[in-house]
């Protein structure tokens, strides 16, 4: 090959990557500005928030505790933390082995109930929400509790079951088959032999039920609404802005205590994450 | 019993267990999607307020509904709207951002980070966050506009803005979407770009005849996941809506949804605002089945038996 030749295509190479590169730095500007913008305005006094000022004159770190301190906001946070936590833990025991069955058990409706499993899935939640809302506060008295937004995550979520079964799908059925030669029950293989292989799918399901439950705002809105006690931070949030409508400086300050721990979390478990994103669309 | 014969014994032990790993799904599909569904229907057909017993009224609700509640049309065209473009330009952008991720080399791990991240950012924090960005006087983005000489649009204050306001918030986290496409992408076999290369075509021919048709069932899923999302669109809107009118938040709260001019009103506000604001539980259930209807209308597509996108493991 001639050394023009080469200079040529190599010149083409820079140049495609620095055309990629552009691309890519612009793109990130429009992902990342907004949260550039939130954090300085974050840190404005009240009156600079309400100007077009882009840069904060004094960095008022007050600002977080101040948001930190507002009446509520804690129980905000315990509350949302109660709901996150303990529903995950839910849905993941319930849904662990009702996945299982559906991917390495043969019985005679499987497919139907896989069906039934996507149809829930994507069933609005606002389809059922009156029945569901008159049995809560009229049968049982739990509006205004967190309870009507736990207890049904002891029922297995169709998107976790669906998203677990796809995972579980990945493991061969010789290994189960070798568990059960050895004499181990359902039961046994399940917790010896799959769970293990399948922690990284469990973890996935486990990131999304969490940051469903955090981001929630329908289910608290239906169902604790009239008990700023029984709150929760995404609700919480935007009542929040109602009562300081004109401070920006403090409501952008709220939003970045309840986005950080999403993200901070997101840092500890990217793999786990973007696995689980992964596995719903293309292993379908 | 027969239960000594040992095949059938042992059948009866698989049927039990399966049954056994199913329940807790069992339970929840009956209590929590059965159950709910059904007395939907039935509240549909009824004048109910949730303290008289439901009276028997017909037609009533779903006459009312379609010809002379002010809110229901508005609504489903702006849900529809939403369902067209925003899924359009969603799938359109999340392809795209998926196609540079596969092509930078340096860095890729922070590019990746950074198209990720708004995709966890809670909706309401991220709506809230769009709000103020958009602000028509003081917001960041139109002082940029300002000073580049572009128009200052009202955003979510205009009604002929906000809906492109909420599709601009969907494009920013459209992470999901890029990692799906990227992990799409990537298992396009090679040797058929290099073969292509090898008979001459052109980026774009590559991308027209290879590309896409190896990661057309990915782009159907992101389009129909997609169109089940807009139809379920409740908290961006709603909190961008009540927000952008300055309500004042809290319970009880009686404001005209959909702020401004009903242009950010969906289907999911309006089962809300007739069942927990006007307590018409009846026609409520109305609008939920109308809801329902469409988005399994949409879920068929995706389960179809023959080039349905998610098979039943057969």
């Amino acid at each position: 090959m001639s050394s023009a030749h080469t200079g040529r295509r190599s010149s083409k190479a820079v140049l495609h990557w620095v055309g990629v590169h552009s691309l890519g730095v612009a793109a990130a500007l429009f992902f990342v500005l907004p949260f550039v913008f939130l954090l300085l305005t974050s840190l404005m006094g009240e009156r600079q928030a309400l100007t077009r000022d882009l840069w904060p004159d004094t960095w008022e770190w007050g600002n977080y505790a101040k948001v930190w301190h507002t009446p509520g906001f804690l129980t905000w946070w315990r509350n949302t933390l109660l709901y996150a936590g303990l529903g995950t833990l839910l849905t993941v025991v319930s849904s662990v082995p009702v996945a299982y069955a559906l991917a390495k058990f043969r019985f005679r409706g499987r497919r139907l109930a896989l069906l039934l499993v996507i149809a829930m899935m994507m069933l609005p939640p606002q389809v059922v929400v009156i029945p569901m809302y008159l049995f809560w506060a009229k049968q049982l008295d739990l509006s205004g509790t967190l309870w009507p937004l736990i207890v049904p995550m002891a029922f297995g979520d169709a998107f976790s079951i669906f998203l677990l079964r796809q995972f579980l799908l990945t493991i061969p059925d010789e290994y189960l088959d070798a568990a059960r030669v050895d004499g181990c029950g359902e039961v046994r293989t399940l917790l010896r032999v799959v769970l293990p292989m399948a922690r990284p799918g469990i973890a996935a399901v486990a990131l999304f039920q969490f940051f469903c439950a955090w981001n929630d705002y329908f289910g608290p809105q239906i169902y604790a609404s009239d008990n700023p006690a029984a709150w929760t931070l995404s609700y919480g949030l935007e009542s929040f802005k109602g009562a300081h409508h004109t401070n920006w400086n403090l409501t952008m300050a709220a939003t970045v205590l309840v986005m950080a721990p999403v993200i901070v979390l997101f840092f500890f478990a990217q793999k786990a994450f973007v696995e689980g994103v992964t596995l719903t669309g293309v292993k379908g | 019993m027969t239960g000594a014969h040992p095949l059938r014994a042992k059948r009866r032990r698989s049927a039990l267990r399966t049954t056994a790993f199913l329940s807790p799904w069992l339970i929840g599909f009956a209590v929590f999607f059965l159950y709910p569904l059904l007395s939907t229907l039935y509240f549909s057909f009824t004048r109910y307020d949730g303290f008289r017993q439901p009276a028997f009224n017909g037609l009533d609700n779903w006459s009312y509904v379609f010809t002379d509640y002010p809110l229901f049309w508005p609504a489903m065209r702006n849900t529809l709207w939403l369902v067209l473009v925003m899924v359009t330009c969603r799938v359109a952008f999340g392809l795209g951002i998926g196609l540079l991720i596969t092509k930078i080399k340096t860095g890729v791990g922070i590019f990746r980070t950074l198209f990720y991240l708004p995709y966890l950012a809670p909706p309401v924090a991220a709506t809230l966050a769009f709000v103020f960005l958009l602000n028509p006087g003081t917001g960041p983005v139109n002082t940029l506009l300002d000073a580049v000489g572009l128009p200052t649009p009202g955003w979510f204050t205009d009604a002929d803005w906000s809906k492109p306001a909420l599709t601009a918030l969907a494009l920013w986290g459209v992470g999901d979407l890029m990692v799906i496409f990227m992990a799409a992408l990537l298992d396009v076999p090679k040797e058929q770009y290099e073969a292509a290369e090898l008979d001459g075509a052109g980026a774009w021919a590559r991308f027209r005849h290879i590309t896409l048709p190896n990661i057309s069932p990915i782009i159907m899923f992101a389009v129909v996941t997609g169109v089940i999302q807009a139809m379920q669109y409740y908290a961006q809107p709603l909190v961008a809506g009540k927000v952008a009118a300055g309500v004042i938040g809290g319970s009880g709260q009686q404001f005209e949804p959909g702020y401004p001019d009903k242009s950010t009103l969906t289907l999911p506000q309006l089962v809300y605002n007739l069942g927990f604001q006007r307590f018409d539980y009846g026609t409520a259930c109305v609008v939920a089945l109308v809801l329902f209807a469409l988005s399994m209308a949409f879920t068929a597509l995706l389960m179809r038996r023959r080039g349905g996108l998610i098979g039943a493991g057969e």
